[in-house]
């Protein structure tokens, strides 16, 4: 069996795990860090995404070995201690979430979207948010929960 | 999804010869279509040869109006590319529209070229645009990459190493989402080139494919309105729950004309 090490949340890990596992159960079974979840498996969900050397991808449609010496964020890693990530904050506060489950997916998409573009206006939220489904269909409060989050942090 | 042994080579050369020593391998480039097609287990590769790890094959350059692109550049690098947005805006904008962000992120043009999906967005441009695709072989002209349904005229262990595209005078890409996948119900590329208008339309029929009577039409009166004078045959357009034949017929000459339109 491969053994994977890669840094999550600035913390270097290692498993040594099968080449089929995908980054995701590497992260949740393996790392211990069930944050992100599984909504599909099908690449459609999002719920799954985490951040790979800064950029937003599906973890159940990559492969753990694929990640191997990357730096990988996922959930977890985004709040200082006590302290909410301005994103995570602004989620809370605008009711960006009912049942919570696609929440830790669409944070990350959300974080990664703030990172890489300024001045983000709802059209463009919405079709970058493409990837993300919420099953409790709560878009109108997740794209102002990111408009809000994107402005605290500084776009 | 079945096991396998990966395998992560440094250099083309290595690719290729893993590959030659496994029993039934298969590349692996961004991995968006290959896992989901192996956890269904409709493929089950004894190996996988990851390119990811093989610097030669990334990046963008641009020299006497072509653009070369490396085959694992993803679709983001392509969409946020000022030289591509520079020589072919039309392409940057292809690119920043397939799939989701997260896809784009991950997706290659050298794995869409190589899978050939009937509704890929990628086989349109390289038709339109007349690129020419190199592999550690040879160098494929676009016209006869395209082979048929998923097929190319790549060989078993034949490697995309990058694809050239001469920039055009102008061109435009339109395609018809099908909302739930993105993949195109409906694309069509136009792009006048020094070779005269070319049209490619991906979506409609098995494989995509260029459009020769819109040519025809567009090269004698570029305009919308020469769109309608075409007829478009529906005996090989694709039927689905999405879309019967006769509507995907008169979405090629819909997106036909606003490409035109877009063309300027
Ligand atoms: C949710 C979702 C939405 C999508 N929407 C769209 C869309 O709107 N439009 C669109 O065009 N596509 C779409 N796609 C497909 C996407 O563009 C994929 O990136 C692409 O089909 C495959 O590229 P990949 O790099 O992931 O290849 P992989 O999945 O890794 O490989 C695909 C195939 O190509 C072979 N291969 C890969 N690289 C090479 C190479 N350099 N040389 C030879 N063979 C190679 C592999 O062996 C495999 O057979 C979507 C995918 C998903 C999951
Ligand atoms: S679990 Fe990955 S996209 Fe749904
Ligand atoms: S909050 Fe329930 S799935 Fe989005």
């Amino acid at each position: 069996m491969p053994t994977v090490s890669m840094t999550v949340n600035g913390k270097a890990v290692s498993a040594d795990v099968e080449a089929r596992t995908l980054l995701v159960h590497y992260i949740r079974d393996h790392i211990g860090l069930t944050g992100t979840h599984v909504g599909c498996d099908t690449s459609q969900c999002g719920a799954c995404v985490v951040h790979v050397n800064g950029k937003s991808v599906k973890s159940c449609s990559t492969l753990a070995v694929q990640a191997e010496g990357a730096d990988v964020a996922t959930i977890e890693g985004l709040a200082n201690g006590e302290e909410l990530h301005p994103m995570q904050a602004a989620f809370k506060e605008n009711h960006g979430l009912q049942c919570g489950f696609c929440t830790p997916g669409m944070v990350m998409s959300a974080v990664d979207l703030a990172n890489n573009m300024k001045n983000l206006d709802e059209a463009t939220i919405r079709e970058q948010l493409d990837g993300n489904i919420c099953r409790c269909t709560g878009y109108h409060n997740i794209v102002k929960s990111i408009k809000d989050g994107a402005e605290r942090m500084g776009g | 999804m079945y096991g396998f042994d990966y395998h992560r080579p440094g250099s083309v050369a290595d690719a290729t010869s893993a590959l030659g020593g496994a029993d039934d391998g298969k590349y692996l480039a961004g991995g968006q279509t290959l896992l989901a097609t192996m956890k269904q287990r409709l493929a089950a590769p004894s190996d996988l040869v990851d390119l990811g790890g093989i610097a030669d094959l990334k990046g963008i350059s641009v020299s006497g109006g072509t653009v070369t692109i490396g085959a694992t550049t993803t679709h983001a690098e392509v969409a946020a590319s000022a030289d591509v947005q520079g020589a072919i805006p039309s392409l940057a904008a292809l690119a920043g529209d397939i799939g989701d962000r997260q896809v784009r992120n991950a997706g290659t043009i050298g794995g869409s070229l190589a899978n050939n999906d009937p509704a890929a967005d990628y086989p349109a441009a390289i038709l339109a645009l007349g690129a020419t695709v190199t592999t550690n072989k040879r160098e494929i002209a676009a016209d006869d990459f395209i082979k048929g349904l998923f097929e190319t005229a790549l060989e078993e262990d034949e490697i995309i190493t990058s694809v050239s595209f001469p920039a055009p005078t102008s061109g435009a890409y339109m395609k018809f989402k099908q909302p739930a996948s993105r993949f195109a119900l409906v694309g069509v590329y136009v792009a006048k080139t020094a070779d005269g208008v070319r049209v490619a339309v991906t979506g409609a029929t098995s494989h995509a494919h260029r459009g020769p009577r819109l040519e025809a039409a567009l090269n004698e009166n570029f305009s919308a309105s020469a769109v309608d004078g075409v007829e478009i045959p529906v005996d090989h357009m694709n039927v689905d729950i999405h879309a019967g034949a006769e509507y995907r017929a008169n979405l090629v000459k819909v997106m036909a004309k606003r490409a035109v339109e877009a063309c300027g």
